[in-house]
């Protein structure tokens, strides 16, 4: 793991929508986390848990009107929020690049893979349209987009979806940026192709030194890309721990409920998955104790009252982090399942040749 | 393309085949006939029945129809009842005007049109959001022809700062070589001339440019509010483009395309003949040329002008097929 010091610092970032005649709503509450050089995170949670939320704040991607940011976030020391929408132009797509979840609508229909590529580097580089444009040939070449020469013409809709998502990806490594998000890179897309993109992003994101935010809700990138995972859940993180930890141990309950809903290839015939029950709207709100008490099959009634701090894991020191007053204990996940029987499973076919075993 | 632009234009003889039989008939079924109309009031029948023989109006439908078919496809339409003159070169004289206007009208409407809809989508809920809306409303609502009253009675007769009636100041000797008064003068140099008839398009392009105008606002706005919420605007965001370029080149760009449909279409329409509005203003174009004509019950100038303008029109809209090719990949031809 390196020890340099971090490219990004989030610090009790927080982010409030309020709408007038509407009680605010709390997307994401003091959320902390670094990103080393060369060093990959997950944001693990589902649907609505404020992990695609915190990845636009820290972009400064929020829109500007009926949205309170507060917190801290650092790219390279510098602090991001309040920070000018020029300055936050400057960095973006230079110094911090993102990849989004829906490769066909968040290119442009209208303009060619060329023109969408060269327009980072005319914008950030000291480059004119020519050198751009080779550049840009290079540039898809990279990402592995065969006759990138003949691509660079095309629109986004005569490319496959597997191209589209390797476009944005060079679009984004395009000024080779510090930090990268990747926001559901993989999700719209086949599984084979999810298995290639990721391998993509791991050979030249983190072979770079460039540090990786991943989010997903896909356990099989996690066991396939990430060095920590942060387990999200209603906009706070509730579990953080390294990648082979927290897949062979896990405490928190939410995140014990995540590795069992995973389907497994090893599993016998008509074995059943185990949802987790309930919804994620079945919430409490933090402040009234854990929010995910009323779905936990180990909540008392201590769950219930104040909030639950996030500590440092009293079983398995300082590199835990857990917020649950009642977590689960490693022999309950255990039941024949070796951690890295999980991970494996859960890479199941999706990380097949994205997560290599020891990595 | 040229195969899409050949086969649309092999789509026009069905069209004005069908259109030729639907005028003919229906000025066969009006009253009176134009023997009546040419005659006057007080012809005697067989003064009428000696004008039908003399124009072939006593011949079976079909064989009236068929002679009409063979000389229209030589654009010979006949001549008018009322003025003696070749309906084509009347036609000539005419459809340049009408042209002239409908260019000022929609430059007007563009012009005004789209930076309005984009302000009042950026600042949506406020203002100008709302008085563009209810702007709008008012601008489709209000009959074209009290407008264009409205608009001579004000600015022409009460105020005098512009004329209110016309094509160019009677006054002006200009020299004619296309018919486009504008272009005419500054071909010819006769500037004075060019810019009274410059001058003479203002409240007629005005009063005619307004129902388009508001069409106009309306389908940037809400386009544009459609546009700005989508994932590559984002993306182009995320990329840290200067504020300048993502409006020009991933919103406006974008939110165009449905307004360049609606662009065409009003075009098409103008171009048809703006009856009331050239009517009100007495402005020698094709519609006030149609109004004469329905008024004279001058059936060879109907059904020429009726026929050529259904030509342009299709051909309008053609021409915004293939820009709509150009402007949009995802639509584009092979």
């Amino acid at each position: 793991m390196p020890t340099s010091a971090p490219v990004l610092e989030v610090e009790d970032l927080a982010v409030t929508f309020s709408r007038k005649g509407e009680t605010p709503t709390r997307a994401v509450d003091g959320v902390s986390f670094s990103v080393a050089p060369g060093e990959t995170i997950g944001l693990v949670g589902e649907s609505g848990c404020g992990k695609s939320v915190t990845s636009l704040a820290v972009m400064g991607l929020l829109p500007p009107r009926g949205v309170r940011v507060s917190g801290s976030v650092r790219l390279d020391g510098q602090e991001l929020i309040g920070a000018s929408d020029r300055m936050l132009r400057r960095l973006r797509g230079a110094d911090m690049a993102m990849v989004f979840q829906d490769p066909l609508s968040s290119l442009n229909p209208t303009l060619a893979i060329g023109t969408q590529v060269t327009e980072v580097l005319l914008e950030h580089r000291d480059l004119d349209r020519k050198q751009a444009s080779a550049e840009a040939v290079d540039l898809l070449d990279r990402v592995g987009i065969p006759d990138p020469g003949r691509r660079l013409k095309e629109y986004p809709h005569q490319l496959s979806g597997g191209m589209r998502q390797r476009a944005l990806i060079a679009m984004a490594l395009a000024c080779s940026p510090r930090l990268l998000i990747a926001d559901e890179p993989t999700t719209a897309l086949d599984v084979t192709i999810q298995a290639q993109i990721l391998e993509l992003l791991r050979e030249l994101v983190v072979g770079s030194g460039t540090a990786l935010v991943m989010i997903t809700h896909d356990l099989g990138v996690v066991a396939g890309l990430c060095d920590r995972v942060h387990v999200m859940y209603a906009g706070k993180i509730i579990e953080s721990a390294e990648r082979h930890e927290l897949f062979a141990r896990p405490r928190h309950p939410y995140t014990g409920g995540l590795l069992h809903s995973v389907p497994r290839l090893d599993a016998g015939r008509g074995a059943r998955l185990t949802p987790i029950r309930g919804s994620a709207r079945d919430t409490i709100p933090w402040s009234q104790g854990c929010a995910f008490a009323p779905r936990c099959d180990n909540a008392e009634d201590d769950c219930l009252g104040d909030t639950v701090p996030l500590e440092v894991d009293p079983a398995y020191g300082t590199d835990r982090e857990l917020r649950c007053r009642h977590p689960l204990q490693p022999a309950r996940v255990g039941a024949g399942t070796s951690g890295a029987g999980v991970a494996r499973a859960a890479t199941g076919g999706s990380g097949a040749t994205a997560s290599g075993p020891g990595r | 393309m040229l195969r899409f632009i050949i086969r649309r234009l092999l789509q026009l003889i069905p069209i004005l085949l069908g259109l030729s039989v639907l005028l003919f008939a229906w000025l066969r079924a009006l009253p009176g006939g134009p023997a009546q109309a040419a005659l006057g009031e007080r012809a005697t029948a067989e003064d009428i029945a000696r004008y039908n023989e003399l124009f072939g109006l006593d011949q079976p439908l079909y064989v009236q129809y068929l002679r009409f078919l063979g000389r229209a496809v030589q654009l010979d339409f006949g001549t008018s009842n009322r003025t003696g003159r070749a309906v084509t070169t009347e036609f000539l004289e005419r459809f340049p005007g009408t042209i002239e206007l409908t260019l000022f009208a929609m430059v007007f409407a563009i012009g005004v049109g789209i930076p309005l809809g984009y302000l009042a989508a950026r600042r949506y809920g406020g203002f100008l959001d709302s008085s563009s809306v209810i702007g709008s409303l008012l601008g489709v609502s209000i009959p074209v022809f009290f407008l264009a009253y409205l608009m001579r009675l004000v600015f022409a007769v009460e105020l005098g700062w512009l004329p209110g009636s016309g094509r160019q100041e009677v006054r002006i000797d200009a020299t004619r070589i296309t018919n486009f008064y504008v272009l005419d003068g500054l071909m010819t140099r006769e500037w004075d001339a060019a810019w009274s008839a410059f001058v003479h398009l203002i409240l007629p392009g005005i009063a005619l440019g307004t129902i388009p105008l508001a069409i106009i606002v309306r389908i940037t706005r809400a386009s544009v509010l459609d546009v700005v919420n989508e994932d590559y605007v984002r993306t182009a965001n995320a990329k840290g483009l200067a504020t300048a370029t993502v409006r020009r080149r991933h919103i406006i760009r974008n939110a165009l395309l449905p307004v360049s449909t609606t662009i065409g279409l009003q075009t098409g329409l103008l171009l048809s003949g703006a009856v009331l509005t050239e009517t009100v203003f007495a402005f020698g174009g094709v519609g006030s040329a149609l109004r004469d004509a329905i008024t004279n019950r001058d059936f060879p100038v109907l059904q020429g002008f009726i026929l050529m303008l259904a030509v342009v029109y299709v051909v309008v809209n053609l021409l915004v097929d293939i820009s709509y090719g150009l402007l949009d990949p995802r639509v584009r031809v092979r």
